[in-house]
């Protein structure tokens, strides 16, 4: 993709209308480049054709890790670098590690998995991104690979409740 | 789960009529306004308790924990009683924001942020005490396993007090992640409405570059309800390594297998007791009545009446097992429970816990805010002492009669105890002061629940998936007969 291209900007004031427009938009064939939305939009997932985030199989991953990691710990801890013999029970005294074994699991799946979603949509402290007008208060942009000059598009948006179009340069 | 499905019996989560706009505007007029009066003095008060609370640990780690009522005997009392106690209480916190985020309760939308904030404070008030029950807090890095020149001398994976460490240490990890991740758009938000100056950056760095993107909001979406997956298991995890460290000791009174569920079902209760206070003051405070609507208050209560049953349960299992099972210190611990020497403190704890909640069951009590503050103040008691009992109790008269003491607790103990009350309040005071205190984004999504869509940028939500256009009745449901117990209460925001 090219560092930036230029997309159709159109506004909505409900939920209702840009999820409206969305489905009619893709239907008539044309790329939703993104929806700018105050909040999560239930449905709009399917609206856009966005696939299942993979975001869950970081979560599982590093859960498994977690979990690996507090179990070698302890296992090296306590029967390799250091075995202590109390009343003759096993050094390797699995049932106990499980407490630590559990919550390490769930502090890496934790962690890895917002670090990934971090990463992924390219969020950081400092990011020079800037949202678009009212998008975070009470306006939704639906934003198309579409041009100013397309009428039919102008045309489905205005009918779909647009309340206003424009032409921008965004980064992709 | 869409909401075009929803009953008409089903009354709005928002109790008044707002636009999206007036969300935004109404939830953040509290940090964009000049703090009032009442703010200050609430504000002067915990800091004055505070200050009270870190003279009295400042006088304790200088001179030694000697200046605590413990004893031979009783090696535990104040400190671990406090700690279980603020333990619990950050327990609702997670529960609201994980749980019923599982069970999709969406009335959880606008308690949520200030419920998880909540636990955060009550987490470091809970881990001043053990900190500084080691006696010699600045060696605390000595509970983490790391390689050191003793040997490399290992911390003990075996004993739960360990496991504690881990417990308490990810939860509120997790939880800081949790609360910090919900708060990205809102912070977003705030960056939006502020015209410029240290504000402003500030803000552009807290809110991570948030553009409002439907792509990032479905990943958003993915984490949140994975967070809450791993969330939930958690807390169910702490507070039951929290009672490991009694139940998998030899005490008469700790050496029990119910004790894991017991405890949970206590936190919750203590913990959603806790949120009520808050709750109550914060919403007439800040003039939220219409978003922590009575309807709010009221399910909390049901949560109370359930969890109080449960504990409930547990204090009768407790005394049927000493006695069923035999054990002749089994049953002296709990006959000296209540009838010993702190049997005050044992009947105090069942008034509270055991009979209070029962009040609950009765509607005027349950939409009362007067009377839901006085009760949540009552059980908060009752489970304070339901750690005192559980804790001193049985430690106070052990197998050998000649070691049989008592325990008084110091005004260092008591001057620290209320220090921590202390810092939660001045942490949660400047919480109402700099962040948005309900979540911003949660409540627009639900905004139009349970609504027609008439109102102007009052969308209801459209069926899952559906083309048509939004067939539902656009009125407001009908307005049912009222019953008669209902009769003599003014809800705003429901049509009984």
């Amino acid at each position: 993709m090219s560092p930036s291209q230029s997309v159709l900007l159109s506004y909505f004031d409900s939920e209702e209308h840009v999820l409206d427009a969305t489905r009619a938009v893709r239907e008539a064939g044309y790329a939703v480049h993104d929806v700018y939305t105050p909040y999560a939009i239930h449905g709009m997932d399917e609206a856009m054709g966005l696939k299942p985030s993979r975001l869950t199989w970081v979560c599982f991953g590093a859960g498994v890790l977690g979990a690996t990691s507090a179990l070698s710990l302890q296992y090296y801890t306590s029967v390799v670098s250091w075995p202590l013999n109390v009343g003759g029970k096993p050094f390797n005294s699995f049932p106990a590690f499980i407490p630590v074994a559990f919550e390490l699991t769930v502090l890496f799946a934790g962690l890895f998995t917002v670090a990934a979603f971090l990463l992924r949509s390219k969020s950081f402290p400092g990011s020079k991104r800037e949202a678009l007008p009212r998008v975070t208060d009470d306006r939704f942009v639906l934003a198309l690979r579409a041009d100013e000059s397309d009428a039919k598009v102008k045309a489905l948006l205005a009918r779909h409740g647009a309340l206003e179009v424009e032409q921008m340069e965004v980064a992709s | 789960m869409s909401n075009q499905h929803t009953s008409t019996l089903r009354v709005p989560l928002v109790s008044e009529e707002r636009t999206l706009g007036q969300l935004t505007e109404e939830i953040c007029a509290p940090m964009e306004r000049k703090p009032s009066r009442m703010w200050w003095v609430a504000f002067a008060l915990a800091v004055v308790t505070l200050a009270v609370g870190v003279g009295m640990v400042t006088y304790e780690v200088s001179t030694g924990i000697g200046v605590w009522g413990l004893n031979k005997t009783i090696g535990w009392a104040f400190d671990i009683t406090n700690f279980v106690f603020w333990v619990g209480i950050g327990h609702a916190g997670t529960l609201i924001s994980a749980i019923l985020f599982l069970f999709r309760q969406k009335w959880r939308t606008s308690i949520n942020r200030a419920a998880e904030a909540m636990t955060l404070f009550a987490v470091m008030c809970a881990a001043i005490f053990p900190v500084i029950h080691m006696g010699r807090p600045w060696n605390a890095f000595w509970v983490l396993p790391y390689p050191n020149d003793r040997g490399s001398l290992w911390v003990n994976f075996r004993s739960p007090l360990l496991w504690d460490v881990f417990a308490i240490s990810t939860y509120f990890t997790i939880s800081a992640v949790f609360w910090y991740f919900g708060l990205i758009p809102d912070l977003a938000t705030v960056r939006d409405r502020v015209k410029g100056g240290l504000k402003k950056a500030v803000f552009k760095v807290l809110s991570f570059g948030w553009t409002g993107s439907s792509r990032t909001w479905h990943r958003y979406e993915t984490v949140y309800l994975l967070l809450a997956g791993l969330a939930t298991p958690l807390v169910l995890s702490v507070h039951t390594i929290v009672s490991f460290d009694f139940a998998t000791s030899v005490i008469p009174g700790w050496h029990t297998t119910i004790f894991p569920p017991y405890f949970v079902a206590g936190a919750v209760f203590s913990g959603f007791a806790m949120v009520l206070t808050l709750m109550i003051i914060t919403r007439v405070v800040l003039g939220f009545e219409h978003l922590i609507t009575i309807r709010h208050l009221e399910n909390m209560t049901k949560v109370i009446i359930v969890t109080g049953g449960i504990v409930s349960l547990a204090y009768g299992t407790e005394f049927f097992i000493a006695w069923y099972s035999g054990n002749p210190y089994e049953k002296f611990t709990f006959m000296n429970r209540a009838f010993g020497p702190y049997a005050w403190a044992y009947w105090t704890m069942v008034t509270c816990n055991v009979v209070s909640p029962h009040l609950f069951w009765f509607k005027k009590v349950r939409t009362s805010p007067a009377a839901i503050f006085v009760l949540s103040l009552v059980i908060n008691v009752g489970m304070w002492f339901e750690r005192f009992v559980i804790i001193v109790t049985s430690l106070h008269r052990d197998f050998l009669p000649s070691s049989w003491s008592m325990y008084t607790p110091t005004v260092v103990e008591v001057g620290t105890f209320v220090g921590t009350f202390g810092l939660f309040f001045t942490l949660f005071l400047l919480f109402t002061r700099v962040l948005p205190i309900i979540s911003i984004g949660e409540v627009k999504s639900v905004a139009a629940f349970a609504r027609g869509s008439h109102a102007p940028g009052h969308a209801s939500h459209p069926a899952h998936g559906s083309e048509t256009p939004h067939e539902h009745p656009a009125e407001a449901p009908e307005p049912l007969p009222t019953p008669a117990l209902a009769a003599a209460v003014v809800r705003k925001d429901m049509p009984v």
